[in-house]
């Protein structure tokens, strides 16, 4: 049994405006240890359907639909009191901007001990050298000093680091790192990145990681789901996920970063257009008003996220047949720009895949 | 930190100096009556009222009045060469009115003046706080929306006329129903602490009841503010229960602001409640400051004047000084 399962997770906002859609039927499952990056651009609902786990979307506004199964009981079913006993212990979860994430009045020191006595009857002793041990372990020089410091006086990354010791003091199952390197200079994020990964290899957490860079799970993630607009559109192992993406989002964001083995002068491709309302969403498929291979009937018709080929590990939401979609990643990888590719390859008119 | 004190405390002494000055003008400017005339009694002789004005030494010029009146009001004498100085008790001048000295004055009016003040304060601490913060988490509840609506009525209601509706319905003299001691049955403290608090629980609910309402709507803001701040998520990711995530991470930063405004409102009490030593008749800094307005008396003026700048600025700087030890960013070099 996998430790963590989500099937038909669905997140709906009533607001004034009218109802937002923010994650609409999503499903993945993750292994013990193992680590999932969710990508997507601002509003695709990474960010919601992570903290939708945690239930810290819950509110008289919010309709939440599906079952999320951790370690075989349902999060989105659980009473208050037993919310608040997974929240912390056995799920974790940091976030982007550290420096606003820690209470600006505590020290730093108090907050992990605080963090140790809501779900372990220690003495405060106790907590302490946990909380010291745990600084250590995430790299923070000199922890047993620094437990008095204030947020404010340590520098970006090395917050990230308090964060993470604090979320990883209970010796969760699984950690929820949302964008947790957004906010950090480059070579921070190299060094964040690696002590997750260190910290995975050494405690056996399953990790969540939601970014907008594909950068930043390349070197992690042993499976990606790329979203966009509520869905996941492309799930694959990593390695096929950049060697081999079949929806045309994915070539997008790919397209859009820059890589050290692209040829020389090739240009960095945007994708166009912006991300579509979650109120008023296009008809049929999400991506057709941004795709540049559309075609009349994508515009109607809703695609499903389906196994390609023979891959049962590789799911994509495209109606493209696969063939024009190998074809086409062909085009690109070899740097062809979306137009060239539109060209080289014939796109079939009302032929879908679905 | 130290530096800063001294260069603040330096500041309160300039403002005090200019304060002191700008009153000294505007009475003049603007007298309210002529106090020789007030003196003379009924219909009096043109020799007889420059004789007073001669005795009060008003017949001399501004500056010359001013500098008498600094040099006795300063701690230190003037006349003195230089260094060292020659310390001396400070002597604010006499009341045209009655003659007494206005510095024993105010030391015996302020202990009034101060029941009223950190009695009011209690009061609306103990209403406005819980009332903020059940509004902020209970936002849109029936309780919210009928508490913010009192404490709109609750902040419109002139102080004076809240004062004078209670004593018309609740004082145990004039009143409908006799619950409170009516105006003017003010008792110190040292002469008996049950009449004190008995004669004081009016005034202190009336002059309070503005204020807790300003708090409450205030710190409601703050929290409704507070709750969405990222550490509050934090605090709730790591299983905190909800009550401590409201009554110590949230409270903790929403009720930082309440603290200085706490600060400067109990400086500008304590140099007088005005309208509500009025209204209950309390024999405090407010009420002397209103009988001196009115006989133009202008040692009482300046004298009440300088004591309620003073408690100001160092109200304030107090609030300066606490919000740093409340605010672990703040820093003062």
């Amino acid at each position: 049994m996998a430790l963590l399962e989500i099937s038909d997770l669905a997140v709906r906002f009533n607001t004034d405006d009218g109802v937002v859609h923010a994650v609409e039927g999503i499903s993945y499952e993750l292994e013990k240890g193992k680590v999932l990056g969710i990508v997507g651009e601002s509003g695709s609902g990474k960010s919601v359907s992570s903290l939708t786990l945690l239930c810290l979307t819950q509110s008289a506004r919010t309709e939440i639909e599906g079952e999320a199964l951790f370690d075989g009981e349902d999060l989105l079913s659980l009473s208050k009191e037993r919310q608040r006993k997974v929240r912390g212990n056995d799920i974790a979860m940091i976030f982007q901007d550290p420096l606003s994430s820690l209470h600006p009045f505590f020290k730093i020191g108090n907050q992990l001990v605080e963090a140790v006595r809501t779900h372990n009857a220690v003495s405060k002793a106790a907590a302490r050298d946990r909380a010291i041990e745990m600084l250590g372990l995430v790299g923070i020089p000199d922890p047993r000093g620094r437990m008095d410091s204030y947020p404010h006086e340590f520098s970006g990354g090395m917050r990230q680091r308090v964060m993470i010791a604090m979320a990883l003091i209970n010796e969760p199952k699984l950690l929820i790192a949302d964008e947790p390197t957004t906010a950090l200079d480059v070579t921070v994020q190299a060094q964040i990145l690696e002590l997750l990964g260190r910290l995975r290899d050494e405690t056996g957490t399953a990790i969540v990681i939601i970014t907008h860079d594909l950068g930043v799970v390349a070197q992690m993630a042993d499976e990606i789901a790329v979203m966009y607009a509520g869905r996941i559109v492309e799930r694959a192992d990593a390695n096929t996920i950049f060697n081999a993406p079949e929806h045309p989002y994915t070539w997008g964001l790919l397209k859009s970063i820059p890589r050290l083995n692209s040829p020389r002068g090739e240009e960095l491709i945007p994708i166009s257009g912006r991300p579509p309302s979650l109120i008023n969403r296009p008809t049929g498929c999400h991506f057709h008003p941004r795709c540049p291979y559309v075609r009349e009937a994508h515009k109607h018709t809703d695609p499903q996220l389906i196994p390609t080929g023979s891959d049962q590990h590789h799911l994509v939401r495209c109606l493209l047949p696969a063939e024009t979609r190998r074809a086409l990643w062909g085009q690109l990888a070899a740097g062809a720009t979306p137009d060239a590719a539109k060209t080289a390859v014939p796109i079939p008119e009302e032929a879908t895949s679905q | 930190m130290l530096s800063y004190v001294i260069r603040r405390l330096v500041w309160v002494v300039v403002l005090l100096f200019l304060v002191s000055a700008v009153t000294f003008v505007i009475f003049y400017a603007l007298p309210s009556a002529d106090p020789a005339k007030l003196r003379a009694g009924k219909q009096p002789t043109a020799a007889l009222i420059k004789s007073i004005r001669h005795q009060l030494g008003l017949d001399k010029s501004l500056p010359e009045q001013y500098r008498v009146y600094m040099a006795k009001a300063l701690p230190f004498d003037l006349n003195g060469k230089g260094f060292p100085l020659r310390f001396k008790t400070p002597d604010l001048g006499y009341s045209y009115q009655n003659s007494q000295p206005v510095l024993r004055e105010l030391r015996q009016r302020l202990p009034a003046t101060i029941s009223l003040t950190l009695g009011a304060v209690v009061v609306w601490l103990l209403i406005g706080i819980p009332i903020g913060i059940i509004s902020a988490v209970r936002r849109r509840s029936i309780l919210d929306r009928a508490t913010m609506t009192g404490a709109l009525v609750a902040i419109s209601a002139p102080v004076y006329w809240l004062g004078l509706v209670g004593l018309y319905f609740f004082s145990s003299d004039i009143g409908k129903i006799h619950i409170f001691d009516g105006a003017g049955s003010y008792t110190p403290i040292s002469d008996n602490v049950s009449h004190w608090f008995g004669s004081l629980l009016l005034p202190w609910i009336v002059l309070a009841a503005s204020f807790a309402a300003f708090y409450a709507r205030l710190l409601r803001s703050n929290m409704i503010e507070v709750m969405t701040e990222d550490y509050i998520r934090t605090a709730r990711a790591k299983g905190l229960p909800e009550r401590r995530v409201i009554m110590r991470h949230a409270l903790r930063s929403a009720i930082t602001p309440i603290v200085t405004v706490l600060g400067l409102d109990i400086g500008i009490l304590l140099g007088g409640a005005l309208l509500t030593e009025r209204v209950f008749t309390i024999p405090g800094i407010g009420l002397y400051a209103y009988q001196g307005i009115s006989n133009a008396d202008l040692s009482v003026v300046q004298g009440t004047v300088l004591l309620a700048t003073f408690f100001i600025v160092v109200a304030n700087l107090i609030v300066d000084l606490v919000y740093a030890v409340l605010d672990p960013r703040v820093r003062y070099s």
